[in-house]
């Protein structure tokens, strides 16, 4: 028979029409059970990434808010001051802001671009009031000598596009400058940079602790009779029942200087009491924290993967002749990689974004990039920004997700 | 070669897990270089454990075992050189069918060239040659069988213990893998120890059989001595079928005793009872018990036939005989002219030598 012969159904119809006609309804049912979830999905996670994305690359405030001045501005090379009609269509611009009582967000805005526009401007609200027609160029020099520097203006033009790119530059402590070339910015100011490579840094180590502590616990876990099992399932699983603030908080009981730890380390003549180490508000706090809170991620994955070794291969290498230690490395934990696997994945995905910990015990130099993040959304409503950052944020996580898929393959991940 | 008479040995070794109950008592057995024990018995007899023992995934609580004439309790299972089949094969999921060959090779350190030509040997002797490069998945459960097996071989181990190593074959599968398993045993010469609770099993592969029940050995022997002459009358019900009468003695010379049942009296043959008085079960085998026999016999008895089940090859006849209502037959298809019907009454005729007089139940 040809390949290429139709195979009919007994009404005569083509059976993959048939079949397809026979499976509609159910394929309608499925899909309609799962849209809830889709609908779920798209209004929780794709829309707010989306609205992230359009808020970092986002510039349109500035552009609408000063129409005039672009347009005039369209003309100006930037490398001197701009004519008089540029003067003019910004003090005409400016003006409908003053009036409307939006001026404040040009100030805060144009004050990114260049530090103390928010008091040039401040000024020149105050005294246009007084304004006479024509020769604008005069008066608003006058109101300020800074309106007599170039680099006011180019801090203007450079807001000129709707979209910009700016936010991610500055988030890896770059910018560009008056010439357009991107650079990095002074040596005293690169903090950005310090806080990826120490997220990076805290997310690596909190999973290589987690997994150390891990794999023990899981193939005890493992191997326990079910009465015993239960019981150290039930400690591992605690923490998770409680407030993420509460243990967090009980760390900072432990560990400050006058804490449990601390008076436990004097009392064994470890330290000298006026000599007590600071274990919080350091990069320490958080690794103890970090690694206690995410333990259960590692466990869980690490667990259900052991529980289906059959520990008759063990024995079976043993008989056949492999010591302990070759047997567990040659059979044991060869088997165990995808439970190390997703675990490893998940807690570092986990730490990477890590936020309340790192905030509460970490001080200075154990904040991370979500801290951050935190502070642009809530303190300097730099929102454009903080999305910029959560973006690259979401970003790194993936590109992990990749390589991650490269090197081990993600059909090899069990979650248990 | 000399075979070495008592090349496994176990002396009075007693075995407990929890302190109170003793898993295995006072097992004493030796086992020839090279011969084919099977340890057999209900599950809970202790029959895994003494494996366990022996492959030193268990310690004895008290006693020793010798392996060629040296103690090796306090030897570590990797350094024991004993092979081992487990239950469910316990092929290593990651590595490939070679590799796994190869894993108690690598494990001595033995040169690539030499891994490769034996591997290639015991693949072949389990009629698996190309399979190689196959992941353990994709290979039947016949073919992890067989894999298993040579990987228990390929290191010339000189006891191999498996573990009830066919439960998990379909029939027809464990019937032809216990020839090939035994024609291996046969070919090569090594040791076998065999744990099973399949009588069938045991009966065909093995040199001698150990019966367990409630951690002893109730028997070793070899199958037919075990099938015909059992000892007590835990052998006589465990290994194939049999007919039970419970009585006592009321006479007893010369080799022969008269038992007094219920309802009547019958001959039988005295093996465990020395008196008159003491109580006993008989039991005969169904296929030494004939129909409408020709010939004079110790016993006749009338039975009516309560139920006839059609099998094939024979028909099993049911029949309510002495007021033992669970007197079974078989009758081969070949035998014509029998009124084998539903409520009839027939003729039933045995020899006193084949009904043995055992211990009471």
């Amino acid at each position: 028979m040809s390949s290429e012969q139709k195979i009919l159904s007994t009404d005569g119809i083509p059976l993959e029409e048939s079949l397809k006609q026979a499976e509609k309804k159910n394929k309608i049912k499925a899909f309609l059970l799962v849209t809830p979830l889709l609908l779920f999905l798209i209004i929780t996670y794709i829309i707010p990434i989306a609205d992230m994305f359009s808020r970092s690359i986002d510039d349109k405030m500035v552009t609408n808010m000063l129409p005039k001045t672009y347009k005039a501005m369209e003309q100006w090379d930037g490398k001197e001051l701009p004519q008089e009609e540029v003067f003019e269509a910004f003090y005409l611009d400016y003006k409908i802001l003053v009036e409307n009582k939006t001026a404040g967000r040009l100030q805060t805005q144009l004050n990114y671009e260049k530090n103390g526009f928010k008091s040039v401007l401040k000024k020149l609200a105050r005294k246009q009031k007084k304004f006479e027609e024509g020769n604008y160029k005069e008066q608003i020099m006058k109101v300020h000598k800074r309106w007599r520097n170039v680099d006011y203006w180019r801090a203007i033009k450079r807001r000129a596009p709707a979209y910009t790119y700016s936010k991610y530059l500055k988030g890896v402590d770059m910018y560009s400058n008056e010439e357009g070339k991107i650079v990095q910015v002074a040596e005293d100011r690169r903090i950005h940079r310090i806080l990826w490579s120490r997220t990076l840094e805290v997310a690596f180590f909190v999973t290589l602790f987690c997994f150390l502590m891990a794999y023990p616990i899981a193939h005890l876990l493992a191997t326990l009779p079910m009465k015993y099992s239960n019981l150290l399932m039930i400690c591992v699983l605690l923490p998770f029942w409680t407030s993420l603030l509460v243990r967090t908080a009980s760390w900072m009981i432990l560990l400050q200087q006058q804490g449990l730890v601390n008076d436990f380390f004097v009392w064994i003549g470890l330290v000298a009491d006026d000599n007590r180490p600071e274990m919080m508000y350091n990069k320490t706090g958080t690794y103890v924290a970090m690694t206690q809170i995410l333990l259960p991620f590692m466990v869980l994955p690490l667990y259900s993967v052991m529980k289906t070794i059959s520990p008759s291969l063990m024995r079976a290498g043993k008989s056949l002749g492999a010591t302990p230690g070759v047997a567990f490395f040659k059979i044991y934990f060869p088997l165990t990689i995808p439970g190390i696997g997703a675990g490893c994945l998940l807690v570092f995905i986990l730490a990477i974004g890590y936020y309340i910990t790192p905030a509460l015990v970490g001080g200075a130099s154990g904040t991370l990039i979500s801290n951050q993040i935190a502070y642009h959304m809530k303190s300097t409503l730099d929102w454009s920004f903080a999305s910029a950052m959560g973006l690259m944020l979401l970003t790194g996580v993936l590109v992990i997700y990749w390589i991650y898929n490269k090197l081990v393959g993600v059909d090899n991940i069990k979650l248990g | 070669m000399s075979k070495k008479e008592d090349f496994v040995k176990f002396d009075k070794v007693d075995k407990s897990y929890d302190g109170k109950v003793l898993v295995v008592k006072d097992l004493n057995l030796d086992i020839e270089e090279g011969e084919f024990v099977t340890m057999l018995g209900p599950s809970g007899s202790g029959k895994t454990t003494c494996l366990m023992m022996l492959a030193g995934f268990e310690t004895p609580t008290n006693g020793e075992i010798y392996l060629d004439k040296n103690p090796i309790s306090n030897i570590p299972p990797h350094k024991r050189g004993i092979g081992m089949v487990f239950q469910n094969y316990a092929l290593f999921p990651h590595m490939t069918v070679f590799e796994n060959l190869a894993f108690p090779l690598r494990v001595r350190k033995i040169s690539k060239d030499d891994i490769d030509k034996k591997v290639e040997k015991a693949l072949s002797m389990v009629s698996l040659s190309g399979f190689g490069n196959r992941m353990p998945g994709q290979l039947s459960g016949g073919q992890q069988q067989r894999v298993a097996v040579a990987r228990a071989l390929v290191f010339d181990p000189s006891v191999v213990l498996m573990d009830e190593p066919l439960g998990a074959l379909d029939k027809n599968l464990r019937e032809s893998m216990q020839y090939e398993i035994k024609h291996i045993h046969e070919s090569i010469g090594v040791t076998v120890v065999y744990v099973t609770h399949d009588q069938g099993e045991a009966l065909t592969m093995s040199n001698r059989i150990a019966v367990f029940n409630d951690g002893k050995v109730q028997q070793l022997s070899s199958p037919d001595k075990l099938y015909e002459e059992p000892v007590n009358s835990f052998v006589a019900e465990f290994i194939g079928e049999n007919n039970t009468f419970a009585g006592e003695i009321s006479d007893i010379s010369n080799g022969s005793c008269k038992v007094k049942l219920d309802k009547g009296e019958i001959i039988a043959n005295p093996i465990s009872v020395k008196s008159v008085g003491e109580k006993t079960t008989v039991s005969i085998r169904p296929e030494r018990a004939l129909i409408n026999p020709k010939d004079k016999m110790d016993n006749n008895q009338k039975g009516i036939i309560e139920e006839v089940i059609y099998h094939g090859d024979h028909t099993r006849v049911r029949l309510n005989l002495l007021g033992n209502s669970e007197f079974i037959l078989k009758v081969p298809n070949s035998s014509q002219n029998l009124d084998i019907k539903l409520g009839n009454e027939i003729n039933i005729g045995w020899n006193g030598h084949d009904a043995r007089a055992l211990d009471p139940k």
